[in-house]
């Protein structure tokens, strides 16, 4: 088991690295100079030549690389060209409102859809089948910031039961910042079901043609109990690991769901820093969601072992 | 098993329509899509406009038709570079093998790691919003996936007989891996494709819905959805039709994927039988 935990986390390590190879890379293919990138055109040429030097700009690729790498592991990721925070700071902030929104989502989708696709995969082919998959891939194919305006529409505009756009922060009033969560999450809850029921169902499918099933029922288990014990444990797996997937792939989508709701979460810090070209601010939200998408999945695999125990064998 | 599933026939039938209306939109449009009409702002659907004017007073329909053919035309474009460049780098890695692949594969598996979308925004940040850096960039976020398929299928073709056999009767290592190895990824590539044609056209969608696409005037379903916004509550025709464009096209790529993957897919078939 510990050398299980020891060799995933350490397969992390060059992952990370390349990612931060990537990203260096990427901001140093932007024409122009990187200091002059990273202070904006109004910076004088003193703080410039100080840059200059403190990137190590004179000398070579490589050596530039390893003193950026110094600074981001040592977390410092420079200033906002336009605000002149630091970047991390701003980011957490950021994150947090991000976070809450994604993570609430992605905890209740499951619950709904892992159910719905175990019972499709059960009555395979029935009616009850046709019309779970039938909504699952409608859920699927309409995109979050749609699904984010036509709930605007319904909830906000026409009924009038929810606030329309904005954010409240949670410890000024828990139960008005409750009130503004409702449509983002269930914006993302809803697309995400129809991710996770066909997945669900297609894993069920799989398992339930095996013969141990065969044999739980020949000696006349009841179909619950087939569903409960037998099928559930290892239909679950590929699901589990999806979700990992599912939480990356909303942290690198949710500026859209933002912008609807106009919500200053960390999408929308990551969206509007490429629209004012502020470099350090677009660099760490890039090096940051990277992060978070590794450590995510990297904890999905850890855990991976509760539901399947045979991975650790391995 | 020589039938056509019906959601392969639904599927197809609706990226046709979607496709006729885009050919269609470079031909010919109920009106010009760009024409600013001030005495005929955000009216509703009705037989002048069938589905209405915008806040600029232009056709809606109009502008869906337009926006179809470079939503479409984008996503083509781009799935084909993807395709391309993916294909090329799966070839080499798999084939090749030792530390070719190795460091091929490194970083791939590194840009795989980030979510496609936000390497896209990343390299949108140096390419800038327009037709072509979306194309490049969209393309190089959704290379890896291509090169990662490739790769796997490479792998287990480059033992079989017939490459062995090719080999043997002199061909080069370049023309046994186009001729005999390349042929024979065109199935995984299928299914695969239409995913990523999916993919590419939500994130287009995405970008231009976050200002970050096609630049106005000209027309995307997605930008189209961004600038409804303000007018929602008194104009929901705006939101409701290229909301609904995209959803239904989406809705028809995922259909004819389940049925080509139903079908190519050797590991879903074992199950089917």
């Amino acid at each position: 088991m510990l050398r299980f935990v020891a060799r995933r986390v350490l397969m992390a390590v060059p992952t990370l690295f390349i990612m931060a190879v990537s990203v260096f890379t990427l901001i140093r293919l932007i024409p122009g100079d990187p200091a002059e990138l990273m202070l904006g055109d109004l910076a004088d040429p003193a703080s410039l030549n100080d840059l200059r030097e403190r990137l190590g700009l004179n000398q070579s690729l490589p050596v530039q690389f390893a003193i950026w790498l110094g600074n981001v592991i040592r977390l410092d990721l420079g200033q906002s060209i336009t605000s002149g925070e630091p970047v991390l700071p701003l980011i957490l902030d950021r994150f947090w409102i991000s976070a809450r929104i994604v993570l609430i989502a992605v905890l209740l989708a499951p619950v709904v859809a892992v159910p719905a696709g175990m019972i499709a995969a059960w009555r395979r082919n029935s009616f009850l089948d046709l019309a779970l998959v039938g909504a699952a891939t409608i859920l699927l194919s309409i995109p979050t910031f749609w699904l984010g305006l036509l709930l605007l529409l319904l909830f906000g505009l026409k009924l009038g039961w929810l606030p329309v756009v904005g954010y409240v922060p949670f410890f000024e009033n828990p139960a008005a910042a409750l009130l503004y969560l409702v449509m983002p999450v269930a914006t993302l809850f809803l697309h995400e079901i129809g991710v996770l029921v066909r997945m669900s169902r297609a894993s069920t499918l799989e398992v339930l043609e095996l013969d141990y099933i065969t044999h739980a029922r020949a000696k006349g288990l009841s179909e619950w109990s087939v569903l409960r014990r037998h099928t559930f444990k290892n239909a679950f797996g590929p699901t589990w690991t999806l979700i990992g997937l599912v939480l990356g792939n909303l942290l690198g989508g949710i500026a859209v769901v933002e912008t609807v709701f106009t919500i200053p979460g960390l999408g929308r810090l990551l969206v509007d820093s490429i629209f004012a070209r502020d470099y350090p601010v677009i660099q760490g939200c890039l090096l940051f969601i990277a992060f978070i998408y590794v450590v995510v999945n990297l904890v999905v695999d850890l855990l991976y072992p509760m539901f399947d125990p045979r991975v650790t064998a391995e | 098993m020589r039938y056509l599933a019906p959601n392969a026939i639904l599927g197809g039938l609706i990226i046709g329509i979607m496709g006729l209306g885009a050919l269609l939109s470079t031909l010919w449009t109920p009106f010009d899509p760009l024409a600013i009409n001030f005495t005929a702002r955000l009216q509703p659907p009705g037989h002048e406009h069938w589905l209405g004017t915008d806040e600029f007073g232009r056709d809606v329909l109009s502008r869906l038709m337009a926006a179809a053919a470079a939503s479409m035309g984008i996503s083509l474009l781009t799935m084909v570079a993807a395709i391309i460049g993916g294909t090329a780098v799966g070839l080499l890695a798999g084939y090749l093998r030792g530390w070719t692949d190795r460091i091929l594969m490194a970083f791939n598996d590194a840009l795989l790691a980030f979510p496609g979308i936000l390497l896209a925004l990343g390299l949108l940040a140096i390419t800038g919003a327009n037709k072509y850096g979306i194309i490049l960039a969209l393309g190089l976020a959704y290379l890896p996936s291509v090169a990662r398929v490739v790769r796997g299928t490479v792998f287990s073709l480059r033992e079989k007989e017939f490459v062995d056999a090719s080999r043997v009767m002199g061909n080069s290592e370049a023309y046994t891996m186009v001729r005999h190895v390349l042929p024979n990824c065109v199935a995984p590539l299928t299914v695969l494709a239409t995913s990523l044609f999916g993919w590419v056209l939500l994130a287009e969608s995405s970008l231009s819905f976050l200002g970050l696409g096609v630049p106005p005037p000209a027309p995307t379903w997605g930008n189209m959805l961004a600038s409804s916004r303000p007018y929602i509550g008194q104009a929901m025709w705006l939101a409701i039709f290229p909301g609904l464009c995209i959803s239904v096209t989406l809705l028809g790529i995922n259909l004819l994927g389940d049925a080509l993957r139903d079908r190519l897919d050797p590991r879903m078939r074992r199950i089917r039988a």
